[in-house]
């Protein structure tokens, strides 16, 4: 479904993404670990074409969406992206967030749209927070608006840009319940995160990303219990 | 999160103290207050030319006389004032979204909002009024094209235009890059984003801002009188010449301040209430 080839990217003479490969498969969950300035951020952000990659290919369902000149738009319709800091629209209350852009984008009225958001709401457990602006919300459940938000897109993959880390600890569980539901429906999914139990838990393949490269990939079992490469080891020693 | 709790408990030694505290400023700044009016009111009179300023800006009897025509006058300033505010929001809103246009075809809007800001802002009103209130009539318009009232207004337009969208700019500005990465993520096109998400918060940032270039502009109307609408300003110098007598003016002064002061205050209250909201 997804598949990156020798992805480079820089700001200026500081080198993040050093060749890039991975190959992604529908309804899988990828997880990518490392640490912090490590391009993880980066990386997403590339794959939803926010930031232009400088070379090498993002083959997505058939297409090099790494192509210069693109269209982004529409692209960006079928790739969601869920931030660290959840992002939403302040001026705008819970459900405005999620249905502008199936408004704009494609055409669907408030009144069309509703009954499947209230739907959203319930299933993630915030239908009394629909009409709350960000504001009167709690950290946890900004976030899962922020999901619900990425999935009224219908996207084809979402990815996850470390979206616990901002929050208390105890507001941490309520939304990677969001996450282990996604899966659970085959969701395609890429996450940036210091999860490492989640990761452990849930995810098909997990990278190790090291100064923009990925130094090593493997199941969770393969990459927690065996590492191979003393960086690895070195690094996890310090996180679990 | 819900509301923050409230604290309906007995004031603390805390609050107490603050209340004494605030008790006994207000009294001090009563007192000074009271002896500056009275030093004022006993002093300024002693002055040798009193009587003088009295008789010819204090004038009991040619206030009553001429405040009805100067409110009637300042009718005509209301006027101009309500059919330019809409206009300079419009025009100040559009040079400000041209000034970050990225498109390369449209470069030549950005250029011209570019250039159109600095112009108008580094030039004096009085000069752009001038300048449009004259010039343009003087190129032999026919009716009703050379009316002054046409060309006076759109020179304040102008100018004001300039200050707003300058203003707009830096709201846009003041929005987080956050916001637009995360409506880009969805699919939204740039001009939605702009349209739905960033200006939507960047006018509402700027709201106080643009309040003071209200009032400004509610008192620049005045100097439209110097190409020949008779507004207020000019009405009150007709009376003084009538008169022999500068109490209309005065009276002109009152009328001004009793709209601007209300919409400073106003404005104020805005801008306390935007920083309470950002901490
Ligand atoms: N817009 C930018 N301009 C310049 N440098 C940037 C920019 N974005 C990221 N960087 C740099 O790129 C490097 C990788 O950043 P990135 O945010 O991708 O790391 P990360 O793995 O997500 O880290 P974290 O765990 O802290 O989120 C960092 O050194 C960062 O300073
Ligand atoms: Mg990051």
């Amino acid at each position: 479904m997804l598949s990156l080839r020798n992805i480079q990217k820089s700001f200026g003479d500081h080198h993040v993404l050093r060749g890039i490969d991975l190959e992604v498969a529908k309804g899988e969950m990828v997880c990518l670990i490392g640490a912090s300035g490590s391009g993880k951020s980066t990386l997403l952000r590339a794959v939803n074409l926010l930031d232009p990659v400088d070379d090498g290919e993002i083959w997505f369902d058939g297409v090099d969406i790494a192509e210069p000149g693109l269209d982004p738009q529409p692209i960006r319709q079928r790739i969601g992206l869920v931030f660290q800091s959840f992002n939403l629209f302040p001026h705008m209350s819970a459900a405005e967030n999620v249905m502008l852009a199936p408004r704009r984008v494609k055409g669907l009225s408030r009144a069309a749209q509703r009954g499947r958001v209230e739907e959203l709401f319930d299933r993630f457990g915030l239908g009394h927070r629909i009409d709350h602006y960000p504001d009167q919300l709690s950290g946890g459940q900004q976030q899962r608006v922020a999901i619900i938000r990425a999935l009224a897109m219908q996207p084809d993959i979402l990815l996850f840009d470390e979206i616990t880390s901002a929050l208390d600890p105890e507001l941490v569980a309520e939304v990677l319940d969001v996450l282990r539901s996604l899966r659970a429906e085959g969701m395609t999914m890429i996450l940036a995160t210091h999860e490492m139990g989640f990761a452990r838990e849930l995810a098909d393949k997990v990278c190790f990303l090291e100064s923009g490269r990925i130094l090593e990939e493997g199941t969770p079992a393969q990459i927690f219990d065996a590492p191979r490469e003393e960086r690895t080891r070195q690094f996890l020693s310090q996180v679990l | 999160m819900t509301k923050a709790d409230e604290n309906p408990a007995m004031p603390g030694r805390r609050a107490q103290y603050e209340a004494a505290l605030r008790r006994r400023s207000m009294w001090v700044a009563g007192v000074s207050t009271s002896l500056v009016f009275l030093a004022i009111l006993v002093l300024v009179p002693l002055a040798p030319g009193w009587e003088a300023v009295k008789k010819s800006f204090f004038n009991w009897g040619v206030f009553s006389k001429t405040f009805p025509g100067l409110l009637d006058a300042f009718l005509l300033d209301i006027a101009i004032f309500a059919w330019c505010a809409p206009l300079i929001a419009l025009l100040g809103l559009f040079v400000a979204i041209c000034r970050d246009i990225q498109k390369p075809a449209l470069y030549p809007l950005r250029l011209f909002a570019t250039v159109y800001t600095d112009v108008f802002r580094g030039l004096p009103v009085i000069l752009v009024i001038y300048l449009v209130g004259f010039g343009i009539p003087g190129l032999g318009l026919p009716r009703p094209w050379n009316s002054p009232y046409i060309w006076g207004s759109l020179a304040l337009i102008l100018v004001y235009a300039a200050y707003v969208a300058e203003v707009i700019r830096s709201g846009i500005g003041s929005i987080h890059k956050s916001q637009s990465s995360a409506a880009l993520s969805l699919g939204l096109s740039n001009a939605d984003t702009m349209r739905y998400v960033i200006l939507p918060q960047a006018l509402r940032n700027v709201l106080p801002a643009n309040m003071n270039l209200v009032v400004a502009l509610q008192k620049d109307v005045a100097l439209l009188s110097f190409v020949g609408p008779v507004e207020i300003f000019r009405q009150a110098g007709v009376y003084k010449s009538l008169y022999a007598n500068f109490t209309p003016y005065v009276g002109a002064a009152l009328i001004f301040l009793a709209i601007t002061i209300p919409m400073t205050r106003f404005a104020d209250h805005l801008m306390n209430k935007r920083r309470k909201q950002e901490q």
